[in-house]
């Protein structure tokens, strides 16, 4: 069970929920376990920011949660568009959440595009809640809608709850003096207020955040604050004669502790900031913005007293040539990025494999080939990450399953870096760096430290004059060469991207060498430990085991459950380590008749696996810039086993 | 910064055990030569100075150099280095780069090293063409030029690598050739120069290009069209029979006859390093009509990007304190009270 950050408390959550059985999200008629509610609108709307402070109110509940926030890649797309809608989908419940939910319970619909786009995945029988003062003619035909659905008997098989949200929200902001234009700004707070009635919220943690938000502009911190009050107010009162129920989910029981929401974006900052310290080394990153990557520089931005220095680079190139000059000179180099600005690197990845440097890099994938989906996830870069370069380039690869799960596996990826004097990558996606969940703070003393150590003394053997000589290529029994700081007197020495000679690491193309320094560095990442790879749901052997990596954790680990709780042999494995694979998992995948591999991409982790270890590992894909459903994967599950 | 420690060491202190691969001739040799009798004149220290390389003919050079040196990848250097300088303000970083490495390939990092203001020392070797790829040409070659990839001759105008780093914001512009007794001098300066600065040395490839610098670098017999320029001093040439002054009408640059020493007489004007605006007409000077503009064209030091990031880190972090535990737990938390449920 270690693939899950050391999370006791998810752990637990997993036992407690395996025993009940949990059933797929009931309809919101029943009292359920768990409500997914989609918040969608025009990308000027503040759907992500409703989302976001839903989710803190969620959390603060003590539900336990997961979110996929689901963004157009324009800034500010024309207004009332169907490609200017964002959305925002929460999955909450009193048990254990693994993923963003399949289909919403609730839509809320804050405009007709949001509604044509979204409708689709609604629960039939679901609530609707629409601002009928945005479905006018203008915008209909915008949506391209003939008739208004909302009137047109077309919304039948759902809950409708429409309502002119925007003139509610003027009459609330109304004592604040605010233009029509400003006043419908706060119409996203009044959903919200509505939301947090619908869930038995307190708004109380909302107004300290508006207050500490609109510090300096008071009138708009109150005018937002009255809005919130009234959609909450109106709750109240809608609930005499309507769809409109009050719900509470009880908190799920959760080791006790500190807790907060956190996104993968911040989770890979914080695990980088940690490895540095637990490493004893200061922190240089290498940038440049690109989404969904750019979330991480940002963050580390801030973060200077902590010996992090930021660098917003003029290129891709320059972001990681960059880090590895620093690393060069003793910092522990960074860069991130996401597909197209990974390719752009391949030059310097190879550059710091053949100088072996520490390097970590970062991927968050997002679409591709090309620009591809800028703002949506796949997990299409795993051959980039582990064939993508020219010549015999080893570099380990890990992936992060979750945004917890990427504070780790970021300790992890400096761990093997500076361990091993080698390039890292860390793969997370879209999904993990924008989605939210709850994390058990952790205690920064329970993790153990690997101090670097760098060169103070030539360590070769003496010459004919009987000095000692410096061998800068010499190997530790880990295979890693030593670090050694410019500046530290007389190890003077030179490196490069041209192949080095065993040990003393000058120019050498000669053709014996060459074979010595391939086989050298490839023996190097193979051999790096890491740990055997566990079962995270089910048990070794028997007759299907679905494995993952990366985001699909969630939807396997809940489609794995339902199916064993329809009493199918089926188990969940899921890989931290892509590269160098965990030394047991080829026996462990022979353990089972059929191995089954659902991946947002073509299928490449599977090539891997059939070419490591043989085994028929049959592709399970989906890349259409969404996660997979849960439904999905328990189709494919029964289909073979069937 | 602090200021480094002054030691006393030889030319052969800077030489290291390797083997030269150039081809007998190059022009490299000298430039080796030239910057290892100037880092003992400086007092340099060996183990506090690193040469940074990108690939090209020049970028062997950090393998010949006893100090630390990374010969990294083509065009790069620029970007390594101000990795390198961030991390460690402390040494002494030459970067080595030619025409192709550092205009064409690694253009873009050239532009933001010398914007930045980096503190180090960029040499550009300018030999015209690609040697380690055999002569094709490359961005600094004439129109006309004819090599492997141009048989009937290039068409581009090339690039001018002064007027390049003045128009990027270099603070240091220089220049000096192979062979030259003044090239020390000109490195000495640059390396007093508290920022990125840029020096075009042109070198001449006996393979590919030979001898096309001839006209004001031929190693005797040149003379009289080189424009050595020195702050505070009137810009002579010829023998002092020559000099150039400011064509107030037409706003640019002349050459005058100069009689009898009367320079002052003639018009000419006196080198003021820190003149922009002279600056930008010297590292244009068309070479033909006027003397091949040499030495110190520009230097007006700015506070360099390391101090700025510097300062800013101590600006951002006066009053806080990093403590891992704190940040970790920050942002909007909440308490979980109780115990777990049986974790397994």
């Amino acid at each position: 069970m270690h693939k899950r950050l050391q999370s006791g408390a998810r752990q637990g959550m997993h036992m407690a929920t395996q025993a009940a059985h949990t059933p797929p999200e009931a309809a919101l008629h029943q009292q359920p376990d768990a409500v997914v509610v989609r918040f969608a609108g025009d990308s000027g709307d503040g759907m992500q920011l409703t989302g976001g402070q839903f989710t803190l109110s969620t959390a603060l509940a003590g539900n336990d949660l997961a979110t996929f926030p689901d963004f157009p890649a324009e800034i500010r797309a024309p207004q009332g568009t169907l490609f200017g809608v964002s959305a925002f989908q929460i999955n909450f419940g009193s048990r254990e959440i693994d993923t963003a939910g399949d289909a919403p319970d609730v839509l809320v619909a804050m405009n007709p595009a949001a509604l044509k786009t979204n409708l689709s995945a609604l629960k039939p029988g679901g609530l609707i809640i629409a601002d009928t003062g945005e479905f006018t003619k203008r915008n209909l035909d915008k949506a391209k809608y003939k008739a208004n659905p909302l009137e047109d008997g077309s919304l039948a098989k759902y809950d409708l709850l429409a309502f002119d949200i925007s003139a509610l929200t003027i009459e609330a902001v109304k004592p604040f003096g605010l233009g029509n234009k400003d006043a419908l700004r706060s119409k996203n707070m009044w959903t919200l207020g509505l939301a947090l009635w619908m869930f038995d919220r307190s708004r109380e943690p909302i107004h300290e955040w508006l207050r500490a938000k609109f510090k300096s502009k008071p009138d708009i911190a109150d005018a937002n604050i009255a809005a919130l009050d009234a959609g909450h107010a109106y709750g109240e009162t809608a609930e005499l004669s309507g769809p409109l129920k009050q719900l509470h989910l009880p908190p799920v029981p959760t080791e006790a502790g500190l807790y907060r929401t956190i996104t993968g974006a911040e989770s890979v900052s914080l695990g980088l900031v940690a490895g540095a310290q637990l490493a004893g080394l200061p922190m240089f990153f290498g940038g440049y913005p690109i989404t969904p990557a750019s979330a991480i520089l940002h963050h580390l931005a801030r973060l200077k007293e902590y010996n992090v220095t930021t660098f917003q680079a003029e290129d891709e190139i320059a972001a990681i040539c960059a880090a590895i000059g620093a690393s060069y000179a003793g910092s522990l180099g960074v860069t991130s990025s996401s597909g197209p600005g990974i390719a752009l690197k391949g030059e310097a990845m190879g550059l710091a494999i053949m100088t072996e440097l520490p390097l970590v890099i970062v991927n968050s994938q997002r679409g591709g080939p090309s620009t591809g989906l800028p703002t949506k996830t796949e997990q299409s870069d795993l051959y980039q990450a582990v064939y993508g370069r020219n010549g015999d380039a080893p570099m380990p690869v890990i992936a992060a399953c979750s945004p917890s799960d990427a504070f780790e596996c970021a300790i992890e990826a400096c761990r093997i870096a500076t361990q091993y004097m080698t390039p890292v990558m860390l793969l997370t996606d879209g999904y993990i760096a924008n989605a939210a969940e709850p994390w058990k703070v952790p205690d920064p003393a329970s993790f153990e430290p690997f101090p670097a150590n760098f060169l103070t003394e030539k360590n070769g053997p003496a010459n004919e004059s009987g000095d000692t000589t410096l061998l800068p290529y010499k190997r530790d029994s880990k295979g890693a060469r030593p670090w050694i700081k410019p500046g530290t007197p007389g190890l003077m020495h030179r490196i490069g991207g041209i192949e080095k000679q065993v040990d003393t690491g000058h120019l050498d193309y000669s053709p014996d060498n060459h074979q010595a320094m391939t086989d050298a560095r490839q023996a190097k990442v193979l051999n790096i430990s890491v740990p055997d790879q566990a079962v995270s749901l089910g048990e070794a052997g028997g007759k299907l085991v679905v494995v993952g990596w990366g985001s699909t954790y969630g939807p396997i680990h809940q489609a794995v459950r339902r199916a064993r709780a329809k009493g199918l042999d089926v188990s969940h494995i899921h890989v931290r380590h892509i590269w160098p694979l965990p030394g047991n998992l080829g026996e462990l995948l022979k353990s089972y008749d059929k191995v089954l591999v659902p991946e947002m991409n073509t299928g490449q982790f599977k090539t891997v696996l059939r070419d490591q270890y043989l085994v028929d590992a049959q592709p399970l894909n989906k890349t259409s810039g969404q996660p997979f459903y849960i439904h999905e994967l328990e189709e494919a599950i029964e289909e073979a086993l069937a | 910064m602090n200021a480094p420690t002054k030691i006393e060491t030889t030319l052969k202190d800077w030489e290291t055990d390797q083997e030269v691969r150039w081809c007998p001739g190059c022009g490299d040799y000298a430039i080796l030569k030239a910057v290892q009798r100037t880092l003992p004149q400086l007092g340099a220290d060996p183990s506090n100075t690193c040469f940074i390389s990108g690939i090209g003919c020049s970028s062997r050079f950090p393998y010949y150099m006893e100090t630390y040196g990374f010969h990294t990848i083509h065009g790069r250097a620029p970007a390594v280095a101000t990795g390198v300088k961030l991390a460690n303000p402390d040494l002494d970083v030459w970067l080595v780069t030619g025409d192709g490495d550092g205009l064409s390939i690694g253009g873009n990092h050239m532009l933001h090293v010398l914007r930045r203001n980096v503190n180090m020392q960029i040499m550009l070797f300018n030999n015209e063409i690609y040697g380690l790829t055999k002569g094709q040409y490359s961005p600094t070659s004439r129109i006309g030029t004819r090599s492997p990839s141009t048989p009937i001759g290039s068409v581009d105008r090339p690039a001018n690598p002064c007027a390049f780093a003045l128009g990027a914001g270099a603070r240091f512009v220089g220049r000096g050739f192979d062979v030259s007794k003044n090239l020390p001098d000109v490195l000495k300066a640059a390396h007093a120069h508290q920022g990125a600065a840029f020096i075009e040395i042109f070198q001449n490839c006996i393979v590919y290009n030979k001898d096309v610098f001839n006209d004001f670098a031929a190693p005797k017999g040149a003379e009289d069209r080189q424009l050595w320029l020195e702050n505070g001093q009137p810009m002579l040439f010829d023998g002092g029979t020559k000099g150039i002054a400011l064509d107030k009408d037409n706003l640019c640059l002349k050459v005058v006859d100069v009689a009898d020493g009367n320079w002052e007489a003639a018009g000419v004007i006196v080198h003021d390093v820190t003149n922009r605006s002279i600056a930008h007409m010297l590292v244009e000077l068309p070479f033909g009509p006027f003397p091949m503009a040499l030495g110190v064209l520009y230097d007006d030091p700015r506070p360099t990007f390391e101090m700025g990031v510097a300062g800013e880190r101590e600006r951002a972090t006066s009053g806080k304190q990093a403590n891992l535990a704190k940040l970790l737990g920050s942002g909007q938390t909440w308490t979980v009270s109780g115990t777990a449920q049986d974790p397994i």
